[in-house]
């Protein structure tokens, strides 16, 4: 196995993948210079905050074979321990009127803990159960802050500050993006090296050979609860900028609909890899924000109001076409185009499958 | 080889003290919520059974009766899961997409659309509608599992991301035909009252869902028992290849299978919407219901849905009741409480096995 190239070394950025999040991570980080506050605020910060929450989910369910649908109930925990946390005065929730960083920190901390906690709850289930399960926890968390008049109740919890770094989104459109950028780039790293830890290789292998892996010793249902905490974490960084977002979390937010949404967004992506989140988050939000403006939509009776039929639409056929999603499209439309290439010029084609990957998603995204 | 036995034994003697300790936990769990709420049961809805058993009675008859509905519904789900491994997501969508078919038939059969009372719809003026809703429910269910489930066969997370995508299509619709607004069924006329025996008061509503629900499951065990098409079902549910093997054509069964569990939904959701109302997030509220009751009874198991939906009904109707008042909007936590309970006593259900 020969030595992996150093980060300074030329031959590490030689992989047109790499290259590829390189330009868009250069693209993303200059995006302030040349889009509408419209644009950074509605689509791009947006983007980026439901990627991380869908790259919590595509975590766990491609590296532990752990569907989660409890994402939503994640990153709607963080929003409301914060909401409880940080406001005063108002009619709802506990109103304890502590820092916003404070709350920050005990959104996290607690997500975490309940992760934890639920991730023991599911571990001894894989696959279909495992997201039956997580379900009831995702619904049954929105009946909680919804009867729960203590901590929410259905109108939820209203003027939540940020802190000063961060202001008014709509005022500093920019510091929220950039904190959603740092983030998601954070969220992408620390999953992306989580896999290749001795805990994430474990994983992997408890997704694949739970018997096996029972067998050797492996404690399969401690391997998916850390792994499921892991996710609650990154869920609950999402769940931060959320509320710094909207400035309000209701239990509306974390609902059935917001709960196969998250689905919908990751599988759109692409449910292998961590890149497909944003991918997903960013065709959702388009959608969700330009449909009004695509000529003629209005005719075949897809206004903005039915905005969920066609996402559902979407759905349907990025499942039943390409269960990779947008990304496994991408690749499958690559392999075709060189089958077809060769078998017209039947000459030697240099083999960048990723590559061609790679620029199709990167113009998407 | 000694060494290895003892490991073992002493893992397993550290996994039977836990075992132990959390039987006794939940033993003891029990036994206080039954001193709770037979002799103590202070400032709650309900008076505790020994100083009145009419309100324990009539939360009993509660929970058996809603314990029915559920059941109604779950058996439908717990039917196509049970031979096709297909987790239908859908089937809330298809409980409220029955009750607003029904709606609109009553209403057309009563010749208004809202402001009607109880004493204008007839036997008939209810059962008509339900049967609709079978009909169309039932249809659709069918419909989906023959243009889109059937090529799929197999790919069980495939299947169950296309009835996330119908029933998000669904509830969309459903929303821009029926709107927003709580809307109901009505009962026919002769159903509409009470009853009273002794010092219980009780509304025959609830004792017909129940009723229903003993019918349906008599019917479904009859069916699933002492018919070919039954045998031919569970023959396919334990072994799919070796029936089909035998000459069996297993596609009639799954279509089968999938018609009969969709149109319960539709029952369902015209007893439900008679019951409660129809509203979106209903679809959601029944998918959850289903799925507890079959996460708890175990998928695929006609008994678990019975004892699932018992189970939960149960906790729904005393939980409320038997909360000391401030803190009656917890009761969703109990709700939580039996999963995890079941959960970490018989991970696959009370009735259910691994997959």
């Amino acid at each position: 196995m020969p030595a992996a190239p150093s980060l300074a070394s030329g031959r590490y950025w030689a992989h047109p993948e790499r290259i590829t999040l390189l330009l868009i991570l250069v693209l993303l980080l200059a995006a302030p210079l040349f889009s509408s506050p419209f644009f950074l605020s509605f689509v791009l910060t947006q983007t980026l905050w439901l990627g991380i929450a869908a790259a919590s989910l595509i975590f766990l369910a491609a590296y532990g074979g752990m569907i989660s649908l409890a994402q939503t109930l994640m990153y709607g925990f963080a929003g409301f321990v914060i909401g409880n946390a940080v406001t005063e005065g108002g009619s709802k929730g506990l109103n304890l009127g502590l820092n916003p960083w404070l709350g920050v920190l005990l959104g996290i901390l607690f997500t975490t803990a309940l992760g934890f906690a639920l991730g023991l709850v599911a571990g001894r289930s894989a696959g279909l159960y495992y997201l039956m399960i997580t379900l009831t926890f995702g619904v049954i968390g929105f009946y909680f802050f919804g009867q729960v008049t203590t901590f929410s109740g259905f109108g939820g919890i209203n003027q939540i500050v940020a802190p000063a770094v961060i202001g008014e989104p709509n005022q500093f459109p920019e510091r929220l993006y950039y904190a959603a950028l740092l983030a998601s780039v954070f969220s992408f790293l620390l999953l992306r090296y989580a896999v290749r830890t001795p805990f994430g290789l474990a994983l992997q292998g408890v997704r694949d050979d739970p018997v096996r892996m029972s067998a050797l010793g492996y404690n399969l249902v401690i391997h998916r609860a850390l792994a499921f905490t892991l996710g609650a974490f990154v869920a609950s960084l999402a769940g931060v900028l959320n509320v710094w977002w909207n400035r309000q979390i209701d239990p509306a937010s974390i609902g059935v609909g917001e709960i196969l949404a998250l689905l919908i967004v990751a599988v759109i992506g692409g449910m292998n890899r961590l890149e497909g989140a944003w991918l997903g988050a960013f065709v959702y939000v388009v959608v969700n924000n330009y449909v009004r403006s695509v000529p003629l939509v209005d005719r075949i009776g897809l206004t903005e109001d039915r905005f969920n039929t066609l996402v559902g639409l979407i759905f349907l056929i990025i499942v039943l076409a390409s269960p990779n999603g947008l990304i496994g499209f991408g690749t499958s439309v690559g392999r075709w185009g060189k089958r077809l290439l060769r078998a017209v010029s039947d000459t030697e084609i240099p083999a960048q499958p990723v590559g061609e990957t790679e620029e199709k998603t990167g113009v998407s995204g | 080889m000694s060494t290895g036995t003892l490991t073992g034994s002493r893992r397993s003697g550290v996994r039977t003290a836990g075992r132990r300790a959390a039987l006794g936990a939940g033993l003891l769990a029990a036994a206080f919520i039954l001193a709770w709420v037979l002799f103590f049961a202070a400032d709650t809805p309900a008076e505790p059974l020994m100083r009145d058993y009419g309100d324990f009675l009539a939360t009993l008859l509660n929970a058996l009766t809603i314990a029915g509905l559920y059941f109604v519904v779950a058996s439908g789900f717990t039917l196509i899961f049970g031979l096709m491994r297909v987790v239908n997501l859908a089937h809330g969508s298809l409980f409220l997409l029955g009750g607003y078919v029904a709606l609109e038939l009553q209403r057309a059969m009563v010749g208004r659309v809202g402001n009607y009372s109880t004493a204008m719809v007839g036997v008939f003026g209810w059962l008509a509608p339900m049967l609709l809703a079978a009909v169309v429910a039932g249809g659709i269910g069918l419909l989906t599992q023959q243009v889109t489930l059937r090529w799929f066969q197999g790919q069980d997370m495939r299947e169950t991301l296309i009835t996330i995508a119908i029933s998000v299509i669904l509830a969309d619709q459903m929303l821009a035909r029926f709107g927003g607004i709580a809307v109901d069924i009505k009962w026919p006329g002769v159903l509409d009252r009470f009853i009273t025996w002794g010092e219980l008061r009780y509304s025959v509503p609830r004792l017909f869902m129940l009723a229903t629900a003993v019918l349906v499951g008599v019917g479904l065990w009859l069916w699933l028992r002492k018919t070919r098409t039954g045998i031919i079902i569970r023959a396919g549910v334990d072994d799919t290849a070796m029936v089909q093997a035998l000459g069996v054509n297993v596609q009639v069964v799954f279509a089968l299978a999938f018609l009969v569990g969709s149109a319960l939904a539709g029952v369902g959701g015209v007893i439900g919407g008679s019951f409660a109302s129809l509203a979106p997030g209903v679809d959601g509220q029944w998918l959850l219901n289903s799925i507890i009751v079959v996460i708890v009874g175990g998928m695929g198991s006609l008994m678990g849905a019975m004892a699932g939906s018992v189970l939960l009904g149960m906790v729904t109707a005393f939980a409320p009741a038997y909360l000391p008042a401030g803190l009656t909007n917890f009761s969703i936590i109990f709700t939580f409480v039996l999963l995890a309970a079941v959960l970490a006593w018989r991970p696959y259900g009370l009735f259910g096995r691994p997959a």
